[in-house]
């Protein structure tokens, strides 16, 4: 066991999986020599050499492109988008060539690309930095989407992408690369992709969240038993894409309600999916509709107001007490 | 003839079948010239019965590629089986000869599941939709062949539109950094469904944006198979020696329409131009005269390779036709390595609707 941040935690699944896979190749914008932005690829150059870690030139498409002509010939890519606001640029690699190889080929050609992709609002980054485009990924059949909120997980569910026979998206929340720490083995394991967890327990809401929210909505939970006696379930959902359905459903059918956190715009969002499900699959366990905590229907804003458009705890109690007083 | 960059279009045979002054003809035996021939007749007699075909409803999809068979087949000849092949949807005479059966063609075209399965052994993407998305793929998979020291070739086929396109720039970016194992072959037929190539570029030649990637780069004639296959041939040498990619600049025409749902070339190119390229530059009327001047080639031979394509086609288009069109529980089990549990659930709800129906 070694104590790790979010980002050493990224950067030593990276290795374990190098060292086990001489297939494992890391490429992507200064992830070589300079190890990463945020040094997700610190030292694995200087370790494995310029053929396992590579600093592309500077075009998002390209990276994913090749990646996937690369993957075609046994390598396992794992291709690092900048940020998340630059995926756009790479769409069509990703949700028409990537996702849909397996299929276009019936089986013959698969690419297990793993896109590491740092996302999310908190940290004061440039406009067009932090947007969060999980839901385009929801959206798009063929690939999965992965987000961690603690170390452990994201070493856990890195090695699970990166083994996965199909593409990953990984989405890490910026904001948690450094402002938490834990125990992490120094071992290879895994942890599923498409299995939520549980990391509270509680009988009167179920509150549903990812990434950085999951941290905040655990804080609403603990304000909220303070405030007004409630104890809150709080399900971490890790795997976006395919989610976890069975033990969000078996979680609204104890606690009758269920609240959903994202930092993503709400119209069309993971939260607008996940409500449709819990009222499709557990109407008649509700006492109330489900509520969304959710940014806004806008671009993501520039800093100075970044505070506004994220879910608060406050926001996030204010939509369990509406559940509550429904 | 080196591998240059210039405005002038290499050539061994001119229009009329001859060999021009100078030049070479490469080392291919009587065999080898007769069977880059006798596939060009192939496609080219697969081209007019799929366009009628089409008519009668019997395929769906299709882009015609008639007056393309010099590039698409020569440029094949020079490669090898165990090359990896990126056609685009206009490219199944590549597909065909690199070993896609033309009952994959068919299926693909009728839009029957089994058309999406490309065969062990054939190594071809299926053919990209996405205009240049698959220049990136093959810069990818040339790289991974530079990587793990192999002398395959990855080629990508696409047109003079497609060299607009981002992919375009950043697939030949990333292929001569990294001395990709590729060939990127354009296929300059003039027109990216409307727009002519003085429309859609201001360079002089497509071969000339090699310069600036830093990567070999040829005009050919594209209607000259001996150029064509010559190119190629040093392309691929170059890029198994590791010597990085090639970009080949093929100056051919498509004498059809760019698809068979409703675009009429009336519209945007004269009569005169079309007849100028289809009667006076037509590949296979060019081949032809230098394998008679050979004494390689009779008129026997000739109907005898159409009739065989047309039986071929004939027997088929008969097998698609009762082959079964798919269903979406196939779709699915294709999509992941694992189908995921919602996926399962929404195939389980389809199948008992099938049956319940």
């Amino acid at each position: 066991m070694a104590t790790m941040t979010l980002i050493q935690a990224i950067n030593h699944a990276l290795r374990v999986e190098m060292e086990r896979d001489e297939n494992v190749i890391v490429m992507g914008e200064d992830v070589g020599v300079n190890g990463g932005v945020f040094r997700a690829t610190a030292d694995l150059y200087q370790d494995f050499g310029e053929k396992r870690s590579f600093d592309t030139p500077l075009a998002e498409s390209a990276i994913i492109g090749t990646a996937i002509g690369l993957a075609n010939h046994g390598f396992r890519p794992v291709p690092e988008i900048q940020f998340a606001g630059f995926v756009y640029e790479c769409m069509d690699q990703i949700s028409t060539q990537a996702a849909r190889i397996r299929m276009r080929s019936g089986g013959r050609f698969t690419a297990p690309i793993t896109i590491r992709i740092p996302y999310g609002g908190g940290v004061k980054t440039p406009e067009m930095h932090s947007d969060s485009l999980e839901a385009l990924f929801l959206h798009s059949p063929g690939v999965k989407v992965v987000v961690p909120s603690t170390p452990y997980d994201a070493k856990g569910l890195l090695i699970s992408a990166i083994r996965d026979d199909d593409p990953v998206i990984f989405y890490e929340p910026m904001k948690l690369y450094r402002s938490i720490k834990a125990d992490v083995p120094e071992e290879a394991y895994t942890v599923p992709l498409g299995k939520a967890n549980v990391v509270r327990e509680g009988s009167d809401v179920t509150l549903i969240a990812y990434g950085s929210m999951v941290h905040v909505a655990e804080k609403a939970a603990a304000q909220a038993e303070k405030e007004r006696g409630v104890k809150a379930e709080v399900i971490d959902l890790r795997t976006i894409s395919p989610f976890d359905l069975e033990t969000i459903i078996g979680s609204v059918t104890k606690t009758h309600r269920a609240v959903i956190v994202h930092e993503a715009a709400q119209t069309g969002g993971v939260g607008a999916e996940l409500s449709a499900r819990i009222h499709e699959e557990a109407i008649l366990s509700l006492e109330a509709p489900v509520e969304r905590v959710t940014g806004f229907d806008t671009p993501y804003p520039l800093t100075a107001i970044e505070d506004e458009y994220l879910p608060t705890v406050d926001r996030i109690c204010a939509g369990i007490y509406k559940t509550l007083d429904f | 003839m080196e591998l240059k960059q210039g405005s002038e279009m290499f050539q061994i045979l001119n229009q009329d079948g001859e060999i021009v002054e100078g030049q070479q003809v490469p080392d291919l035996s009587d065999d080898e010239l007769k069977d880059i021939y006798r596939w060009m007749l192939r496609i080219r007699t697969f081209d007019g019965r799929s366009i009628k075909l089409n008519r009668q409803g019997r395929l769906g999809f299709y882009a015609p590629m008639a007056g393309q068979e010099a590039c698409q087949i020569a440029s094949m000849a020079a490669l090898r089986k165990s090359d990896m092949l990126y056609p685009s949807y206009r490219d199944v005479g590549t597909a065909m000869y690199h070993g896609l059966p033309m009952e994959n063609v068919f299926l693909n075209s009728r839009g029957q599941i089994t058309g999406m399965k490309t065969p062990e052994g054939v190594n071809a993407y299926p053919p990209q939709i996405i205009i240049a998305a698959h220049v990136l793929h093959a810069a990818g998979s040339g790289w991974a062949f530079r990587l793990r020291e192999e002398d395959h070739v990855a080629i990508a086929f696409f047109g003079d539109g497609a060299t607009s396109e981002g992919d375009f720039h950043e697939g030949l970016n990333f292929a001569a950094v990294y001395d990709a194992n590729a060939i990127f072959f354009c296929q300059n037929n003039q027109y990216a469904i409307s727009v002519p190539v003085h429309k859609q570029m201001r360079s002089e030649t497509i071969a000339q944006k090699a310069i600036a990637y830093g990567m070999a780069g040829i005009r050919v004639d594209g209607n000259d198979p001996l150029a064509v296959y010559e190119v190629t041939k040093k392309a691929a040498d170059r890029a198994r020696k590791g010597e990085g990619p090639t970009l080949i600049e093929a100056v051919t025409y498509r004498v059809g329409p760019h698809t068979m749902a409703g675009d009429d070339p009336g519209r945007y190119r004269t009569k005169e131009e079309e007849e100028d390229w289809a009667s006076k530059r037509d590949p296979l009327k060019r081949f032809r005269q230098y394998l008679d001047s050979k004494g390689l080639w009779t008129d026997e031979e000739e109907e005898r390779v159409k009739e065989e394509v047309l039986n071929e086609m004939n027997e088929a288009i008969k097998k698609v036709e009762k082959a079964p069109k798919g269903t979406v529980a196939e779709l699915i089990d294709d999509l992941y390595a694992e189908t995921p549990a919602l996926l399962k659930k929404q195939k389980d709800e389809y199948l008992s609707w099938k049956e319940g129906k």
